[in-house]
């Protein structure tokens, strides 16, 4: 493993979140979680960071501002999405200035779907994408990450079918 | 209908205002409510815990007249009613042009009912100007 | 006159948790006029009562802000409750006022933390935010999450706390005062924070009043404005003290912070010992008719719903103007004549929440 898998540095962006998802990942780098005992940073600046967090529902001025950070971002490069929102768009979905879910604008590797996700969850989605990190930089192209489903109260039908469930997901949120 | 509730129109609007002002209230917001025909535009005031709400009803074309130049905290909620119901707001003491919350791709004037009549030139040629 | 430059601060800055951008106009070093630029975060939530009935918008009230979640919930419901003429038990304003408060220490600890990560003192902004999981901790054992907490509703609340969680609570209050005992006194005497602070970011007991300046920037000019002082929820049976300061600056800003979550601690403590027993709601039939302003005091200030209703099951109208709008007028009266490097620290001075701002 190399050193930006053991101690990858990360850049944060907010597009159009509630805030909820921002704080709980700034919780993650505090006494109590620490992911920062590791070396894993949050810094400013997306032409050092390894891995992206984004949170939200993406909104139209987001977009542009989304698509830089991301493109500023030296190669290999992993996006984390925190909260339902950026996959769904959560309880904003119905909005009038929603753009749409993360994945429309930039490649997303990992969600942890919730409102807002655990500290715990936080660390566990960026462990999975330091994961992906090592394997893109053998060179392997990875997949995009598929939209989490409701299980929340799983039934036969969405069982069967993942994209009825999908449908369902969309609904309800 | 809201406690100290005051109806005014737009010719009487800004003297209201300074006299709130001279009477040392404090500007809190401005509430816009789309009734389909008309909106009722609320000027809300604070003294002592108390609110004072001025009611102006504004026909869907007519302009509007900025209180900036008394209240200048009024500027940016103005700018917020310019967006989101597409009303022009003239004087305005800092004007974004239609572009404080919404950008290029979002939708023109959201809150405004969509069964009203389609917005006015004036306000188009605004939002296209940065 | 030298030459203007125009430096665009954000909206991707690295003390910024949320996106908005300041454009300020320098002469050399000094900042000669600030211009915000907002939208990165507006949703338009305020249209989506239009298509959600009355009380599942509680959930999207608590969602207009992370931060101050369950007192966004409870405005809505305090203005419903008012439009319905709905008197909630006793327990649930008491049970109200905890949450509220434990809410406020939890949101002025995140303040402090990221006040000293804007000036580079990365130990406090550490220590804050340990004590502030303490806090957090507790309202996942008294509510069941962490930040959102899901517990108010039209007529009171939906969760009691049992003797053992008040017991629970005084024992973490205690836990807390002596923490802040620890380190308060600490930072507020340090030198190198007054080097950052004091007479940084003036705002004159006019301006505020003026610029129509909320919460703690207008307590720290010298204002004594605090609509808990209106006694709504259980403040007027809790009492409460109201913390002042003169200078206007961002130091006197921190005192002001500092000084309520001490007076937050000891409201929680004189509400669980007057504690009244009984349900914690009432039902709610029918829909709501009429208009309502409600307001209620939030961390960072004042903060005003208007709900119109019509009689259906979806309000028509809900407007929110919240703390962080009223005070940025204000920010933009601050920042000029300081210098470039001082912008960080004034701008997290108000204790900016963008996403309430633009919802």
């Amino acid at each position: 493993m190399s050193a930006s898998s053991k101690s990858p540095w990360i850049v944060h962006y907010n597009c159009n979140s509630c805030n909820g998802c921002d704080i709980e990942f700034v919780a993650c780098l505090t006494p109590m979680y620490d992911v920062e005992r590791f070396g894993i940073l949050h810094v400013g600046n997306p032409k050092h960071a390894d891995i992206l967090v984004v949170t939200g529902s993406v909104n139209h001025r987001d977009v542009r501002v989304l698509r830089n950070v991301y493109a500023q971002m030296p190669e290999p490069k992993v996006v984390v999405a925190l909260g339902v929102c950026t996959s769904s768009g959560g309880i904003f979905a119905d909005c009038y200035n929603i753009f749409g879910d993360v994945s429309k604008v930039i490649p997303v590797d990992v969600y942890v779907p919730a409102c807002p996700p655990r500290p715990e969850a936080m660390i566990d989605g960026i462990v999975q994408a330091l994961g992906i990190l090592e394997r893109k930089r053998a060179g392997e192209v990875m997949p995009s990450a598929a939209k989490p489903v409701l299980t929340l109260r799983p039934t036969a039908a969405a069982e069967a079918a993942p994209a009825a469930a999908q449908a369902a997901e969309q609904g309800n949120a | 209908m809201l406690n100290n509730e005051l109806p005014v129109t737009r010719d009487t609007l800004l003297n209201e205002v300074a006299a709130r002002r001279h009477q040392g209230y404090r500007f809190v917001t401005v509430t816009c409510v789309d009734l389909g025909d008309r909106f009722d535009i609320l000027y809300h005031f604070d003294k002592d815990y108390v609110l004072y709400n001025l009611r102006l009803s504004l026909g869907r074309t007519e302009n509007l007249p900025s209180i900036s130049s008394i209240f200048f905290a009024a500027v940016l909620v103005e700018n917020e009613l310019k967006d989101l119901f597409g009303i022009p707001v003239t004087d305005l003491a800092i004007d974004y042009g239609g572009r404080f919350l919404l950008s290029e791709g979002s939708p023109v004037a959201p809150q405004r009912k969509p069964d009203a009549p389609p917005a006015q030139p004036a306000q188009t040629k605004d939002g296209a100007v940065k | 006159m030298s030459k203007r430059t125009i430096i665009p601060f954000g909206p991707q800055h690295p003390v910024l948790p949320e996106p908005i951008q300041l454009r300020l106009v320098m002469e050399e070093e000094r900042v000669v006029e600030a211009l915000p630029a907002v939208g990165y975060i507006h949703r338009g939530l305020e249209k989506l009562v239009e298509k959600k009935d009355y009380n599942q918008c509680v959930f999207l009230a608590e969602r207009v802000c992370g931060i101050c979640s369950f007192l966004h919930s409870v405005t809505y419901c305090q203005g419903l409750e008012e439009i319905m003429s709905v008197t909630i038990p006793d327990r649930a304003r008491f049970l109200r006022l905890i949450w509220g408060e434990v809410h406020r220490v939890h949101s002025h600890l995140l303040w402090l933390g990221l006040l000293a990560d804007s000036f580079g003192f990365e130990n406090v902004f550490m220590h804050a935010w340990r004590c502030r999981e303490m806090v957090l901790d507790l309202l996942e054992r008294t509510a069941g999450h962490r930040v959102m907490l899901g517990v108010s509703c039209v007529g009171g609340v939906r969760r009691d706390i049992s003797d053992e969680g008040l017991a629970d609570i005084l024992r973490t209050v205690d836990a807390l005062q002596k923490e802040f005992d620890e380190f308060v006194p600490v930072v507020l005497n340090d030198y190198s924070i007054k080097q950052r602070t004091v007479g940084v970011g003036k705002l004159t007991k006019e301006q505020a009043a003026e610029l129509g300046a909320v919460g703690p920037v207008a307590r720290a000019s010298g204002i004594a404005r605090d609509f808990r002082e209106t006694g709504y929820a259980a403040y007027g049976e809790v009492g409460f003290k109201i913390v002042t300061e003169t200078a206007g600056d961002c130091y006197a800003r921190m005192k002001v912070r500092c000084g309520e979550m001490y007076e937050c601690l000891n409201m929680v403590r004189r509400a669980v010992a007057a504690m009244p027993a009984g349900a914690i709601n009432v039902p709610v039939k029918g829909n709501p008719t009429g208009e309502v302003v409600a307001r209620l005091e939030q961390p960072r200030g004042e903060v005003i719903y208007y709900l119109k209703g019509n009689g259906a099951k979806n309000l028509e109208r809900m407007r929110i103007r919240t703390p962080t709008f009223a005070n940025l007028a204000p920010l933009l009266a601050m920042l000029p004549g300081c210098e470039l490097a001082d912008v960080p620290v004034i701008v997290l001075s108000i204790d900016p929440c963008i996403s309430c701002t633009e919802r």
